[in-house]
Order: structure tokens, then C-alpha cells, then sequence
């Protein structure tokens, strides 16, 4: 997932997302979610695709991508590691253990291993806020992480 | 006879191992023989003993708790099927203090049946509600849920039968049911616990609000960063929907409603009501001005309830039980009960639902059992981001919504992080600007400019630069967000930094920054 698709393909696949939910009522939103699964990020080439085909405004479409954290731009490496930066986790020490992943992962939020294997991205919650500080690798959860438990998901994902 | 053995599908318990000790326990029983079905149910909200597994034995659901995968081979050896004694064995879970000193109304079925069976939903008291709603009169449900007193559980405690009231005498030909699930509260997870252990408690929730409105579609719009939430609930609205629970005809009565699933995307401000909407419809989560309000002009401009997922999950108990049962609990001008949610630093972390009035004292050393760290309680922060900072002093503030407000706080969303001496409360504050700047939707200007402001003004005292002056300086910008910002987003972080800088004023008086210096 990590070279840009080609211009064409990425409008045929866009297309065939968009026609299976355009009945939906507002149907941004589940389109750009699935736009994002399909390709792991939002291209480029596929905002004029949403603009013919939902009727908006190229920059309209363009303003919803922007607005929301989830969507990116970019591809994200292959893994995805995202750490609890809110207030339930900085009482439980969250803050010493993201710079822990920083320099482990030699990176700061919201970059890339040189590799292409981990992303690093904070997250403001993650609704485990009893068993702080919490992660999400890839969509699994872990909570209650401490120096040891981290090193073990760093390592995971650098696989 | 085949015994039930109960392990948790709720995200805290998997992000503590539940998968792993599921998959050693189903392996372990079907290697000995043993005639056991394992059964994936919500969580019971004592996360610190989570994954709590439980065995139902002629005595009653015995637990056994924190269980590691590695335990299960020791657990089965020591008759875990029977209720067998082992060091983990924490006895009757009905009898562990942290839940027997509950009311449970809300959550009565968390933790205790399985969340996709209708069948175990039925069995434990559910549906009754719905059943009651179908054949009475729209209005008449509408002033039961009135009479209750039951207000948004979300944070901003308007009553709901007001809401509803006004959604069923708006004129529409549509008129929609909408779930704010985006429960993004840092400290809060009672949104997430029902999705998980209790979706059709949501589901008979709106479509009883449906039919009191005379709405006919709902959403729930919850977070992606909830997957095993959106999971459970999308679901249980298939199952609800294949069973008649759902659809054209619901129960078999002459209402129609249906409902789906809606997932966010990362931003917080889509919590607040109206930016909830825009981002439903498709639409950047700008906040709305209001009026109009959502009940008359709302989700596509229709008539629209949009209620929070436990005020929506306590509906059920209220039909069910009547308005004056569930008014019964509780003090004051808050009736009925609330989930509380304890976090962050404290030994006993977990969903706690209780009637209101306790004090935050006895919520936070009682229940709580104190800090994790056995470090002295330095401040807890109750309601979210948005919430104040308690010190030690207030801890005799019953919580209720009214007392909370006299306090200069806010019990949100019922959420309480707690704190211990080693937190910094400048940082705190500063944090608290940060993440509104991070997150404010940029619509107005005290919100996205105030809050850029805050961080470099709390930077500035953190650095010794002016600290009187910035003092000051925070304060009034406290005060314009405070009252010139359009939601609470703007408007309520002042609550945190004010909170933290009057509690806590050593905090703000830095060493000079000579003492750094060469």
C-alpha cells in the first residue's frame, strides 16, 4: 500500500464504492471510509470522482477529507500504531511512554519508519480509560501498557 | 448438563488478553472432554479485574479474576466448572462489594447475558419496554419518559421528554432517532459498554423514541475508534431486524422503524450535537448556530431527537418499570440513576451505576480505592476535557448535575479521571488549550483563535515570563471563550484551565526561570 496508485485505476475502483453507496442518505462519510480501506488513504485522483458523482463541489469534497483526523492524504506504513494521548492515560503516565515509541521507533507522530513499516499517530481516546494507558496496532487493542508490553507491540510492528 | 463459561467480548477486557484466554479456554475444554460452551459476554464494568471469567454454577455465576491465558490450564485443574477454589476465585460475582453496592437499571443485563442473543435479551426483562410503547399513545409515552425525569446523560442534562415533546409536535414528514454515540470523553466508556454488552437495550431505546415521535429512521453515530462497538451494534440491529424488532412493522404493530449504523471520523467536536449532524449529512463537523434547534430543524432539516446512547438505553427500564420507579432514585433535580465511570489513576477503575447523590469523595477513595500508583489523590477531573479539575477540598460534592454546577464544574458524560501528587496541573491546563485548538471546528473565532492563544499564554507562565500578567491574560481569555464561543467545545475549556489555576495556584508559579539559567 505504500506506492500512489495510478490515476485511472483509482477512478474505476472509486467509482464502483461510490455506486454501491450513493443510495445511502449523506453518503460521504461511509464512501471516504471506504475509499480509505480500499486503498489505505484518500488519493487524490479520486475527489474529482466524489464531485461529479455526488454532485458537490471539488473543494467541498476536498473540506470533509481535511476536516477529519482519520483521513489521510498519504499512505500510512503497514502498520498503524496509534497511543492514547488524552487525560485518562497522562494520569497513568501516557506521556513518558509515547516518547518511549518516539525513540524507539526513531519517528514523531504523524510520521513513518524510513522503512515503511510503522506509523505512529496519537489518538484521544480510545475508551479505556479504567485500564490506562492504552494503544491500538492495527485495530487490536491493548491497555495497561507498561515500558515492556511496548516494546513488545514496537517490535510487532516492525516486523 | 453443559456448562457456561462466561468470557468477556468487551474491548477493555480483549485489550487485557480476553482473546487470548477465549481461544486457550476453548481449547483447553474441547482437549479434556469437558462439556462446556463458552459464552462471549459484555464486560460487568470491574476492569481491574478484567478478563473476568465466570462459571454458572447451581449457587450462582462464580468469578475468577484478572485471568491470563496461562491460568486456564491451573483454573480447569482446580474444577473451574464447579466453582472450584483457586487464588483468582473472587467468589459469587454477584457478591464482589464494586457490584453489589450498584443500581443497576441502565446496564442491568452488562456483563450478564449474551449481547447478540435476543433470546437471553427477552429472558432478562428485555423488550418489555417496546412491548408497552406499541400500544399506547405517542403522547402518553412521550410523558412518561417526561414524568421519570430523566435527563441527556450525554453532559448537558436537558430533560428528554422536553425533546421529545417538541419532536412530536413538529410538523415533517420525516422526522429521525439520532444516537450521539461519539463518546469522546477522555475517562468515559459507558457509551462503548452498552454497545457491547447490551446493543438491543439501544435498539429498543430508539425505536421507542421513534414511535413517541413519530420518527421512522435512526442513526447511531459512533467512532472509529470503537470497532468492536460498531461491530456488536450493527449486528444486533440485523438480528432485531430479522426478528420483527425492527422494520415495517415493529413487534407486529402498525410502526414502522429501522435504524443503521454510522461511523465518525476522528473528530471530536462531532460529539457536540449539531456538528454530529452537518457530519452525518456528509458535511464537515461545523457547529450549527442555534436556533433553529435540532428538534425542529435537525438531521436534514427534519424534525429530529437527538439524544445520548444511555439516555436513550434507559428508556426501556423507565417504560417497562413506570416514571415513578425510575424517578425514585436519585436527588434533587437528577432523577433516576447514572453510570459512573472511573478512570485513569485509581485502583478500582470500572463503570459504577448508582443513583445520584454520591459524594466525589466517596466515589473516588471508597470505590475508587484511591490512586493505582498509592500515591496521594492530587485532583480529579470529572466530565471529560471539558471538565473541571477537583481537589481533595470539593470532595463533598454529591454528584448532581445542579451541585456540580454550583462548583463551578460539570459531571458530563459521568466520567472521573483521577490524578495523582506527581500531576503537573499547568500542564493540565495547557493541555486543555492544546487539545481544543486541536480539535475546535474553526467556525467561531474564540474556540480556534482562544484556544491557539491559550497554549502560548500557559507556555509563557510555564516558562516564568510575566507569570502575574499571564495570569490575568489566561483568565480573560477564559472569560471571552467562556461566553463568546459557539458550543461547549470553546466554551467549556475554560472549565479545566480555570479550574486548575484556582485550585492548584502553586502550580502556576513556576521557580524563576533563573535558576535554569547558566
Amino acid at each position: 500500500m505504500n506506492t500512489h496508485l495510478a490515476g485511472a485505476d483509482v477512478a474505476e475502483r472509486t467509482l464502483a464504492i461510490v455506486g454501491e453507496l450513493k443510495g445511502l442518505e449523506g453518503p460521504l462519510l461511509p464512501i471516504l471510509h471506504e475509499i480509505q480501506d480500499e486503498f489505505g488513504y484518500v488519493p487524490e485522483a479520486c475527489l474529482p470522482v466524489l464531485a461529479r458523482e455526488l454532485n458537490l463541489s471539488r473543494a467541498e469534497v476536498y473540506g470533509v477529507v481535511t476536516f477529519y483526523h482519520d483521513f489521510r492524504e498519504h499512505p500510512a506504513g503497514r502498520h498503524v500504531l496509534k497511543l492514547c494521548r488524552a487525560e485518562a492515560c497522562q494520569s497513568m503516565g501516557g506521556d513518558r511512554l509515547a516518547e518511549r515509541a518516539k525513540a524507539l521507533l526513531g519517528i514523531d507522530f504523524h510520521e513513518t519508519t524510513p522503512d515503511g513499516a510503522v506509523t505512529l499517530e496519537p489518538v484521544y481516546c480510545l475508551g479505556l480509560c479504567s485500564c490506562s494507558p492504552s494503544a491500538m496496532l492495527d485495530g487490536e487493542v491493548h491497555a495497561r501498557l507498561d515500558d515492556t508490553e511496548l516494546e513488545a507491540l514496537v517490535a510487532e510492528a516492525r516486523r | 448438563m453443559t456448562v457456561k463459561i462466561y468470557i468477556p467480548r468487551d474491548a477493555a477486557a480483549i485489550a487485557l488478553g480476553a482473546e487470548k484466554v477465549a481461544t486457550a479456554m476453548a481449547e483447553a475444554i474441547a482437549a479434556r472432554g469437558v462439556d462446556a460452551a463458552i459464552i462471549r459476554n459484555g464486560s460487568r464494568g470491574m476492569h481491574w479485574l478484567e478478563p473476568l471469567v465466570e462459571v454458572e454454577t447451581a449457587e450462582g455465576r462464580i468469578a475468577y479474576g484478572p485471568v491470563k491465558a496461562r491460568d486456564v490450564a491451573s483454573l480447569l485443574d482446580a474444577g473451574l466448572v464447579s466453582g472450584g477454589a483457586h487464588p483468582l476465585c473472587l467468589g459469587k460475582t454477584e457478591e464482589i462489594p464494586f457490584l453489589k453496592n450498584q443500581t443497576r437499571l441502565t446496564f442491568a443485563r452488562c456483563g450478564v447475558t449474551d449481547p447478540l442473543s435476543l433470546d437471553d435479551y427477552r429472558g432478562h426483562g428485555g423488550l418489555r419496554g417496546l412491548e408497552k410503547a406499541v400500544s399506547m399513545a405517542p403522547a402518553a409515552i412521550v410523558a412518561e419518559v417526561t414524568e421519570s425525569g430523566l435527563r441527556g446523560r450525554g453532559g448537558a442534562g436537558f430533560p428528554t421528554g422536553i425533546k421529545w415533546k417538541t419532536v412530536l409536535e413538529a410538523q415533517g414528514a420525516q422526522k429521525y432517532i439520532v444516537c450521539n454515540a461519539d463518546e469522546g470523553d477522555s475517562g468515559t466508556f459507558a457509551d462503548r459498554m452498552i454497545m457491547e454488552g447490551d446493543p438491543f437495550v439501544l435498539i429498543e431505546g430508539m425505536a421507542i423514541a421513534g414511535i413517541a415521535t413519530g420518527a421512522t429512521k435512526g442513526y447511531v453515530y459512533t467512532r472509529s475508534e470503537y470497532p468492536h462497538a460498531i461491530a456488536a451494534m450493527s449486528a444486533a440491529i440485523e438480528i432485531a431486524r430479522a426478528a420483527g424488532v425492527l422494520g415495517q412493522s415493529v413487534l407486529g404493530s402498525a410502526h414502522a422503524f429501522d435504524m443503521e449504523v454510522r461511523t465518525g471520523a476522528g473528530a471530536y467536536v462531532c460529539g457536540e450535537e449539531t456538528s454530529l449532524l452537518n457530519s452525518l449529512e456528509g458535511k464537515r463537523g461545523l457547529v450549527r448556530a442555534k436556533p433553529p434547534l435540532p428538534a425542529h430543524k435537525g438531521l436534514f432539516d427534519c424534525p429530529t431527537v437527538i439524544n445520548n446512547v444511555i439516555s436513550l438505553a434507559s428508556v426501556p427500564v423507565i417504560m417497562d418499570k413506570g416514571a415513578a420507579f425510575y424517578r425514585d432514585f436519585g436527588m434533587g433535580r437528577s432523577r433516576g440513576t447514572i453510570p459512573i465511570q472511573i478512570a485513569g489513576n485509581v485502583k478500582h477503575g470500572g463503570l459504577f451505576e448508582t443513583a445520584f447523590g454520591l459524594t466525589l469523595g466517596e466515589i473516588v477513595d471508597a470505590i475508587g480505592g484511591g490512586t493505582a500508583s498509592a500515591r496521594p489523590v492530587k485532583a480529579v477531573q470529572v466530565g471529560g476535557p471539558l471538565g473541571a479539575y477537583f481537589p481533595r477540598a470539593l470532595f463533598d460534592t454529591p454528584f448532581d448535575y445542579e451541585a456540580f454546577a454550583a462548583r463551578d464544574g460539570l459531571i458530563g458524560h459521568a466520567g472521573i479521571v483521577v490524578f495523582d501528587d506527581t500531576a503537573d496541573m499547568l500542564k493540565q491546563a495547557r493541555f486543555a488549550m492544546e487539545f481544543c485548538a486541536v480539535e475546535s471546528c474553526g467556525k467561531c473565532t474564540p474556540c480556534r483563535i482562544g484556544s491557539m492563544r491559550g497554549v502560548e499564554v500557559a507556555d509563557k507562565i510555564a516558562a516564568g515570563i510575566e507569570p502575574e500578567k499571564n495570569r490575568e491574560l489566561l483568565t480573560d481569555l477564559c472569560n471571552t471563550m467562556k461566553f463568546g464561543s459557539l458550543c461547549a467545545l470553546g466554551g467549556f475549556t475554560p472549565y479545566p484551565v480555570m479550574s486548575a489555576m484556582t485550585h492548584f495556584p502553586e502550580d502556576f508559579s513556576p521557580a524563576p526561570i533563573a535558576e535554569a539559567a547558566e
